[in-house]
């Protein structure tokens, strides 16, 4: 019984990240309109960048700027009182992707709507099988 | 295919969630992540660099090659929009709206003899959409007030990235939201006056160009692309705070690029690529 409250408080993060992403990929796979695909993907996305900031996190740290924190200008930096910089690094440059990318894939969802009048997939499929 | 779907998303997520007992328990500090390369990031950025912020001396300096091509990345799904959306036309046949300033009644125009416009006195009358779009008050005076606050906002933002959360990315993004505020307050039309398609366009593109023309600079004086330490022949200092001085042009020119891409994707969104009308 301790073993598995241990395992649940220290991976529950994780298992957060997963059923966000799941919901992500289900919308991927199993919804019928165009938009809605593209917020499952954007849930998706969403779930990757917290999984990694999630990473970065240390127990009993502080954020990764110098001066603010334990006096640290002073004396020597210990790495373990800093959080990891490096996910939030990848992340920060993530997001601001992710907003440019679902720009394209907003306007690619528009010009489908201008040709089709539709933006659901299987009527798109249809008119393209029978023209 | 719902079923189908459901089927693979269970054995996707039960494969992950079997494979989390073998991660780093949460906020562990002797996880793996955080013993390889961010300790030496950590211990050495302050003295290398003279930033006390790590994520913007990791961002603009250690890995300055991938945020110059995460920019670009941004300046190209700019062009992209554009390129797929814009329609070269300047207004589309048939009848516009008016409202009467005053009374706040709204007069639906049509064209005149041989598709010529009818002119009506512009200081008492506004074009609207064409779509219904409400006019409130409160919020256009309300953001009219806010927007140069988040706009000096923005600037902070940007310039105290070396000292405090910040950076080009979010203060670019500040900027480009203030410009979208004003197109979603009030219209598209007034966004547009004061920032024009062509602004927008060239500020994406001079952002990049500020970036990959600083790690030219570096390698024009003889060090390696985006060396900063180079630039300690041009600026006062020595070469540790040239790094940071390095590091301040580098995000002005995100942040151009951010808030340039951010309201062309915007304007070419909300009016279809049409740039008269929309939200």
């Amino acid at each position: 019984m301790e073993d598995i409250l241990r395992l649940i408080i220290e991976k529950y993060n994780y298992w957060i990240y997963i059923t966000l992403m799941m919901i992500g990929l289900y919308a991927i796979i199993a919804k019928n309109n165009l938009v809605k695909k593209i917020v499952g993907m954007n849930i998706l996305q969403t779930a990757v960048i917290l999984f990694f900031v999630s990473i970065g996190v240390k127990r009993g740290a502080t954020v990764p700027i110098i001066e603010h924190a334990h006096d640290g200008a002073h004396h020597a930096i210990r790495a373990a009182e800093y959080i990891n910089p490096l996910p939030h690094v990848l992340m920060l440059t993530a997001i601001v992707v992710s907003v440019a990318t679902l720009g394209v894939a907003l306007v690619i969802a528009i010009k489908t709507y201008q040709r089709f009048l539709t933006l659901e997939e299987d009527e798109i499929l249809k008119q393209i099988r029978e023209p | 295919m719902k079923i189908l779907g459901l089927v693979i998303v269970a054995l996707v997520g039960s494969v992950l969630i079997y494979a989390t007992v073998d991660f780093p328990p949460f906020a562990d500090p002797e996880s793996p992540a955080s013993l390889h390369v961010s300790p030496r990031y950590i211990e050495k950025s302050l003295d290398e660099t003279a930033v006390p912020n790590v994520v913007t001396a990791v961002l603009a300096d250690y890995r300055s090659f991938d945020t110059m091509f995460e920019t670009t990345v941004i300046f190209a799904a700019g062009v992209a929009c554009f390129l797929l959306l814009r329609i070269p036309r300047r207004r589309p046949p048939g009848p516009r709206h008016f409202r009467h300033r005053l009374t706040g009644l709204t007069f639906r125009v049509k064209d005149g003899e041989n598709g010529k416009e009818i002119f009506l006195p512009l200081r008492e009358f506004e074009p609207v959409d064409s779509v219904w779009t409400p006019h409130d008050f409160i919020i256009e005076k309300v953001c009219r007030y806010m927007i140069p606050f988040i706009q000096l906002f923005g600037l902070y933002v940007i310039a105290h990235g070396h000292h405090s959360p910040g950076g080009g990315f979010q203060g670019g993004v500040i900027l480009g939201a203030a410009i979208i505020l004003l197109s979603v307050s009030h219209n598209l039309r007034t966004a547009l006056k004061r920032m024009r398609e062509k602004t927008g366009a060239l500020c994406s593109a001079l952002g990049v160009f500020i970036f990959a023309g600083t790690g030219a600079l570096c390698l024009a004086l003889g060090y390696n692309y985006l060396d900063y330490r180079a630039l300690a022949a041009l600026l006062p200092g020595g070469p540790i705070m040239a790094r940071s001085h390095g590091m301040l042009l580098v995000e002005i020119g995100v942040g151009v690029a951010v808030m340039g891409t951010m309201v062309w994707i915007f304007k070419n969104l909300a009016s279809l690529g049409r740039y008269d009308e929309g939200l």
